[in-house]
């Protein structure tokens, strides 16, 4: 029976000969080609854990008055959408496992892409010919982060209405434009009651379906164009040395997959996230309404970073006043995703360098471009951090004007001090052929007939350049073995 | 049939222990109702312990010290009891934000100095209250309306600049944190009973004495300090856990 339908699927499709080749695709066999992955399985755990939450969320900033379970907001007024979180975090069935499952998958999910990123820019894997990849990827990322501040903005409690808030000044401040564009996403000044419906819309269905799109262009394209791969004897610029997809990748993908899915139930059934309860609804008639240690998730975390180092200057062009946070809201993320995208061609530029490269850098490879890196990650580090300038002034007992202060030097300091610390330790092991992390140090000396002892060369042997043919030539070259 | 009792004993042991963790600094605690502090005799004695820690800052007869201490003349039972009780003072260094620390009085000794500083000039009395009085949605609108935007949503505390800081309501008794809404102890304004009657107190109160335990049914609190421990899990825990699986099982050897 089961023969006959493949056999009836076949004749139709074709698609035995597509599995087989498929089935003998090459996995490149280094572990840093699976931090995607790990981004890939969060999306299906936010997609399975999302449709469940929308079974029961309602989408409504209508007020009502609670009278679930829990007791300490018995009869107050909240809007139908905070209602209903509430709902799902006490009366649904694992409702509460749900939506802290789908809020730990957000987190790791945006955590993921942002390593898949690192990995593929410090060793050079967005070069030609795999730009559409990287500009698809780097839309994947801005994508998610808006997905996540949509999601959390949802629940109208009183923590993600101060967001919205703040995101609402941000879209206001924007010359020109901002106002048409506060509207078109807030649906009206805010506070008010159509942003819910807006954002629920772009969460739950326009952003996904973007994001599951490109996410599969993404991996046709992979497909397509091949790994890359690091260096090494046998590997060319047009070979691919690795598992085979069918047993031995597959095996590994679908155990990480597992894998993935324990850590974020795990997480989702132990470690409490977002109590909604806690924080209470968003009261729009209490303008001052917010709570001491608003912040917003950590893929935000920069940008909220940003809008609180800035200094408080009034900045005039063209006879206007532009709004302050104009600048650390709309035009540092416009400038850091602007140069993300632009980035290999921007690279190009500089290097000269247009060949296609299927043979990845090693960090070090590329001390400039390894530096620039790591300075640039330096700088929203330290912007994430001056997000939290009221956290940690309440842990470290200092003010949070001088906490700011310090930020406003450091974010300019540390990315210089970072950019010639990195450059430097690139370029010496690139001289020494030491592994930063699993090299030996020292080096092996041996003992000579006299008694004393004389140090070994031990140098790594040069990368082959041999091609595959070269390879194939050599093994002809060798004496036959001797008949039995 | 042997190990079904001892299944049964760890299980009775196992709900005993965790009834004796959940047991924790009762938050429906009741203090005697010390509203009236005590006679001549109490007020003498309070004189004297005054006399030996505090009149360096108030002054010999409470009427404060430039720069160093303000006036106690009028400033009541509860606020004495207050900043005693909960270890504020005596204050180490003056000028400086006064912090919950070890009590340096015996309890006898805190009412004898109460009723000396409350003998000084009328001022609010210690309210009586109880952490299981009042209503506790009312405490939560109250709670988010008028102490939150400092003291955060959970009660965790914070920063409010230059050198503030609105403490954390974990370790505060019911009649402490009614001490503090109607005094306004240092940057906190007053509540008085025109603002929050003395019932809304007690459910304010009664809020309070719940935010040290809350319905954590999530699991971990995580300190209740919001976003920023939960992206440190994140990316620690969470994405921690999943790159060490990709080295396990993404290297080949």
């Amino acid at each position: 029976m089961g023969k006959r339908l493949f056999r009836w699927v076949d004749e139709r499709l074709g698609t035995s000969h597509f599995a087989r080749k498929a089935f003998d695709k090459i996995f490149p066999d280094h572990w840093s080609f699976m931090v995607g992955e790990i981004a890939m399985y969060c999306l299906v755990i936010l997609i399975v854990t999302g449709v469940y939450l929308t079974f029961f969320f309602v989408p409504a900033s209508g007020e009502v008055i609670y009278h679930g379970s829990y007791k300490a907001l018995q009869g107050a007024r909240m809007s139908a959408a905070y209602a209903s979180s509430l709902d799902l975090s006490f009366e649904v069935r694992a409702g509460l496992v749900m939506r802290q499952m789908h809020h730990w998958a957000a987190l790791v999910f945006l955590a993921a892409i942002v390593v898949h990123l690192c990995r593929v820019f410090f060793t050079g894997a967005f070069r030609r010919p795999r730009e559409v990849n990287w500009i698809i990827g780097v839309t994947l990322l801005v994508m998610s982060m808006m997905n996540g501040f949509f999601g959390y903005s949802l629940l109208d409690d009183l923590l993600s209405g101060t967001g919205v808030r703040v995101g609402y000044s941000i879209a206001l401040s924007i010359p020109v434009a901002g106002e048409w564009l506060a509207f078109l996403f807030f649906g009206g000044e805010f506070p008010n009651t159509e942003f819910i419906t807006r954002f629920f819309v772009l969460h739950v269905l326009l952003l996904p379906a973007l994001i599951v799109g490109l996410l599969g262009a993404h991996l046709a394209i992979l497909w397509r164009q091949k790994h890359t791969q690091f260096k090494g004897r046998g590997r060319t610029e047009d070979n691919i040395e690795g598992s085979r997809l069918w047993p031995s990748y597959a095996a590994k993908s679908v155990g990480l997959f597992f894998i993935v899915t324990a850590v974020i139930a795990a997480l989702g059934g132990l470690a409490q996230i977002n109590p909604v309860w806690l924080y209470g609804p968003y009261d729009p008639a209490q303008a001052s309404a917010a709570t001491a240690g608003s912040q917003p998730d950590w893929y935000v975390g920069w940008l909220d970073g940003a809008l609180r180092v800035m200094p408080g200057w009034e900045i005039r062009a063209f006879g206007h006043t532009i709004a302050n946070p104009f600048f650390p809201g709309a035009v540092l993320p416009g400038l850091t995703f602007g140069v993300l995208y632009l980035w290999p061609f921007l690279e190009r530029r500089f290097t000269k360098d247009r060949d296609p490269h299927n043979l990845l850098d090693r960090p070090r490879d590329a001390p400039v471009r390894t530096a620039l890196g790591a300075a640039t990650l330096s700088f929203y580090t330290i912007l994430f951090i001056a997000g939290g300038n009221d956290v940690l002034s309440s842990v470290f007992r200092v003010a949070p004007e001088s906490i700011t202060n310090l930020f406003r030097v450091l974010i300019f300091v540390v990315p210089v001090l970072v950019f010639l610390v990195t450059r430097s330790a690139c370029r010496s092991l690139a001289r020494d052929h030491v592994h930063p992390f699993g090299g030996t140090v020292g080096s092996r000396v041996r003992r000579t007939p006299a008694g004393g002892y004389e140090a070994v060369d031990d140098d790594d042997p040069p990368p082959a350049e041999a091609t595959r043919a070269d390879l194939v030539a050599e093994a002809y070259r060798r004496p036959a073995p001797p008949a039995p | 049939m042997r190990t079904r009792i001892l299944t049964v004993l760890a299980l009775v042991g196992g709900a005993l222990g965790v009834a004796l963790l959940r047991v924790g600094p009762s938050a429906a605690q009741v203090r005697p109702p010390t509203t009236v502090p005590g006679g001549p005799a109490e007020v003498e004695a309070g004189h004297q312990l005054y006399a030996i820690a505090c009149t360096t800052c108030h002054g010999t007869e409470g009427e404060g010290v430039e720069d160093r201490g303000p006036s106690l003349v009028g400033v009541g039972a509860a606020s004495a009891d207050f900043y005693l009780s909960t270890g504020r003072m005596p204050l180490d260094r003056p000028r400086t934000q006064a912090e919950r620390k070890r009590v340096a009085y015996s309890p006898v000794q805190i009412r004898q100095l109460v009723a000396f500083v409350a003998s000084l000039g009328p001022g609010p009395v210690i309210p009586r209250v109880t952490g299981a009085a009042g209503d506790l949605a009312e405490g939560n609108r109250l709670y988010a309306n008028n102490c939150a935007p400092c003291h955060s949503s959970a009660g965790a505390g914070g920063a409010l600049g230059h050198a503030v800081y609105a403490p954390p309501l974990n370790r505060a008794t019911p009649v402490q944190v009614a001490e503090a809404v109607r005094i306004g102890p240092g940057a906190m304004p007053v509540f008085g009973p025109d603002t929050l009657d003395d019932e809304q107190v007690a459910s304010v109160v009664r809020y309070v004495s719940y935010l040290r335990k809350p319905d954590d049914r999530g699991g971990f609190g995580l300190g209740h300090l919001g976003p920023i421990p939960e992206g440190f899990v994140a990316w620690i825990v969470g994405l921690g856990a999943m790159l060490m699986a990709v080295r396990w099982i993404g290297t080949k050897d």
